[in-house]
């Protein structure tokens, strides 16, 4: 059958199964609106910026797993969109993000809203497409879709110029496609498998790491099993939360920057580190010299790159994290040696006195709010199911430590590259996924300044998700630094002249709620939450000189935190 | 240690690129570059020669050129026994007496002379990136007009061969 490439590209929506296209129209796009228009069976979600399109796309993506879809315009249609393209590479976030371009003859003529989209997101993609011929389009929006979400998935940019919307090819659904050049690896080599079982089994102090991989992998029910058969203290890295039950004892807390004093401890001072879908990040990592000094490393993950980039490891695996760890229980069933319960035991008894420490009480007698006071409640109140996005900073630190996630795809981050404003409208995705489900926001007053815009698109589509922002009245996380590390020149830091957040939020219809006493945290989370189809924005406002602790300082060792001081 | 990187890759506008911006933006060095079709159209090859240090780094850039979606094979030729060409012509000035003595001397080198003018010759010469040194340092500096040089192109040797 002909289409034209605009029917092309809906059809192609349709039969790839896409439910929700994050969109904003324009020039370059305006034969696909078209056809949006004549057709119901993708929903199109109309975003107030397209940075807010892609940090929604986003967040539907994070918290099911199935790839978040974005459609813009040319030009300023396309950078728009950039940060959020960069957000989702850097934690490998399935997506594909649809950019319109000036017609094919028109390339390179510096014509009205052209920009080279292919060029300037190319080092923020997993791959990028132009499509020059009518013809080609079904088949490269396949690649599109197969690139972004097999492997270690990413985002992947399909530029279509004008006039093939408009020109006409035959069309039939490519089910599948071919890609000689790529073909990523899924299952972990046998003899690699061994040979870490070995390791893990002969380990007297043991300690598994965590990381994003495992909750991209779907991989949490074999994680638990592996880790609860063997009896492993475990970390996890930022983006790792919620694969592995929070509340569960084996688990140590996030480790890194600002990890718990246990797990810290646990990873400096263990003999055989398990790193599973983790990449080794600056911020977990420290000081490469000072890492893991007694251990042997075992690295299973999907990306053979991320392997031995940072850390040398002694037993790399590359496949599928399911798939190994799937192997790994297979192999530890048949396996005469079994883990050595006594050292085991020692090693349990060491880790209990770091813990002991209690490194995230915090002064719970304070006249202010404390920040960590409201998760904690809040946490009590939604029995840690909540999906929870967050904005950066401290307050994103803080929702991490005190905020423990019972399941994957709850915890909705930008953690690779720290994108203040995410927060927002990747709850708004999170919801349109979820609309049964309790949905918030934690913020900061400078970060939800960032695409605040959003309301307006939680207004027109009736999202009731919950904006806890904790109003400490400062860029805290800078101020932070600039406390500890720059003789406290607060430098540009202090938020003077932030808005009414209640009045603002209520005149894009929603309801406001301010709160400034210790007392009536509670009782204005439980009015909130019990608003079921409003959304409710909470401006909390908290003690602005309250800190994130512990804390690892960039370039020390695991073992050299710094720890609240309680008076 | 000086690396050469042969590759395969889809022949797409775009896979240059995507291969120069991985080096630029990882802030890996790129001592010479040869790319262009094979055999087969639809695949070009490209060779690189890098000079890193640590090792891990050169790991790490073939790993990296494995990751991007157009390439279709990486091979690190300096990993096994190859042979290694690249091409140079070189203009230079070419009067009286000096004609005769630039001809043994392009000789001795095997080169070709490809192209005479009444002052001036220009040589053909191949082989590894030392011979080719080794004959602009046998030439009187003033002597020379223009030099262009390819990168080195690799091959290994034996039965072994890098195709799809
Ligand atoms: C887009 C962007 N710009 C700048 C930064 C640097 N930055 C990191 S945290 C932070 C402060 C965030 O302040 P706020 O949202 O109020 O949160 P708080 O730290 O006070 O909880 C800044 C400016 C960033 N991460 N993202």
């Amino acid at each position: 059958m002909e289409l034209t490439g605009a029917q092309i590209l809906c059809r192609f929506l349709k039969d790839e199964g896409v439910e929700y296209l994050f969109g904003y129209p324009g020039g370059a796009v305006l034969f696909i609106y078209d056809e949006l228009y004549k057709q119901d069976a993708v929903k199109h979600i109309l975003p107030r910026h397209e940075q807010g399109a892609t940090h929604m796309a986003d967040g539907y993506a994070r918290s099911t797993g199935k790839p978040g879809v974005v459609l813009v315009t040319s030009g300023p249609g396309a950078t728009n969109a950039v940060t959020g393209i960069a957000t989702a590479y850097m934690d490998s976030i399935p997506m594909v993000i649809i950019t319109g371009q000036v017609p094919t003859q028109a390339i390179g003529s510096d014509a009205f809203q052209e920009v080279d989209s292919v060029g300037i997101t190319r080092p923020c993609v997993k791959h990028n497409f132009l499509v020059k011929d009518v013809k080609d389009l079904a088949v490269t929006l396949k690649k599109a879709f197969h690139v972004a979400t097999s492997g270690r998935p990413g985002p992947v940019v399909v530029d279509i110029p004008k006039d093939v919307t408009a020109l006409k090819a035959d069309y039939v659904y490519p089910a599948e496609v071919e890609m000689r050049s790529y073909s990523p690896v899924t299952r972990g080599h046998g003899g690699q498998i061994r040979k870490a079982l070995k390791l893990m089994l002969g380990a007297k102090r043991p300690m598994v790491y965590s990381g994003g991989g495992v909750v991209l992998g779907e991989s949490s029910e074999e994680l638990r099993q592996l880790v609860q058969q063997l009896g492993y203290p475990i970390t996890s890295t930022l983006m790792g939360l919620g694969a592995y039950p929070g509340t569960d004892h084996q688990f140590v807390g996030m480790l890194g920057m600002h990890g718990t004093y246990e797990a810290n401890m646990a990873m400096h001072g263990c003999d055989v580190l398990v790193a599973i879908g983790a990449r080794f990040d600056d911020r977990v990592v420290g000081d490469v010299k000072k890492f893991c000094p007694k251990a042997k490393i075992i690295h299973i993950d999907i990306d053979p790159a991320s392997i031995s980039k940072v850390v040398k490891v002694h037993v790399p695996i590359v496949g599928g994290v399911k798939e190994v760890l799937g192997e790994l229980l297979t192999a530890l069933k048949s396996s005469e040696q079994q883990a050595d319960k006594a050292a085991l035991a020692t090693w349990w008894e060491e880790i209990e006195g770091w813990r002991a420490k209690k490194c995230l009480s915090y002064d719970n007698s304070s006249e202010l709010i404390k920040p960590q006071m409201v998760l904690e409640t809040f946490h009590k109140l939604t029995n840690g199911d909540a999906y929870v996005a967050s904005d950066v900073g401290q307050h994103q630190m803080f929702a991490a430590q005190y905020y423990p996630f019972k399941d994957p795809r709850h915890w909705i981050n930008s953690g690779g590259l720290g994108t203040m404003g995410f927060g927002l409208p990747a709850a708004l995705g999170a919801k349109f996924a979820h609309p049964d489900e309790t949905v918030a926001c934690i913020t900061g007053d400078g970060s939800i300044m960032m695409c605040i815009q959003e309301l307006a698109t939680a207004k027109q589509y009736g999202l009731p998700v919950k904006i806890i922002s904790l109003n400490n009245g400062y860029l805290g996380m800078v101020r932070q630094w600039q406390e500890f590390f720059y003789d406290k020149n607060y430098s540009q830091t202090y938020l003077e002249a932030l808005p009414d957040f209640c009045k603002l939020a209520e005149s894009f219809g929603h309801v406001g709620m301010r709160i400034d006493k210790p007392g009536d945290v509670e009782g204005a989370l439980k009015e909130a939450l019990a608003l079921k189809d409003r959304l409710v924005f909470m401006d909390f406002i908290t003690d602005p000189s309250e800190n994130v602790y512990p804390m690892m300082e960039a370039g020390k060792g695991h073992n050299e935190m710094l720890l609240r001081e309680l008076a | 240690m000086r690396h050469i990187i042969a590759m395969l890759m889809e022949n797409e506008p775009g896979s240059l690129s995507r291969v120069a911006g991985l080096f630029s933006a990882r802030g890996y060095n790129i001592h010479s570059l040869c790319v262009a079709p094979t055999d087969d159209p639809t695949v070009s090859r490209l060779t690189l020669v890098t000079r890193e240090e640590d090792e891990g780094i050169v790991e790490q850039i073939t790993k990296q050129l494995n990751k991007l979606v157009d390439v279709i094979k990486v091979l690190d030729l300096t990993e096994g026994e190859h042979v290694e060409r690249a091409m140079m012509l070189i203009k230079v000035r070419a009067t009286g007496a000096r004609r005769e003595e630039l001809k043994r001397l392009s000789d001795i080198f095997r080169g070709r002379i490809l192209d005479v003018s009444n002052s001036t010759y220009t040589i053909e010469v191949t082989g590894v990136g030392a011979k080719l040194d080794a004959f602009i340092d046998a030439l009187e500096p003033k002597s020379i007009l223009e030099v262009v040089r390819s990168g080195a192109l690799g091959i290994g040797r034996g039965t072994k061969s890098l195709r799809i």
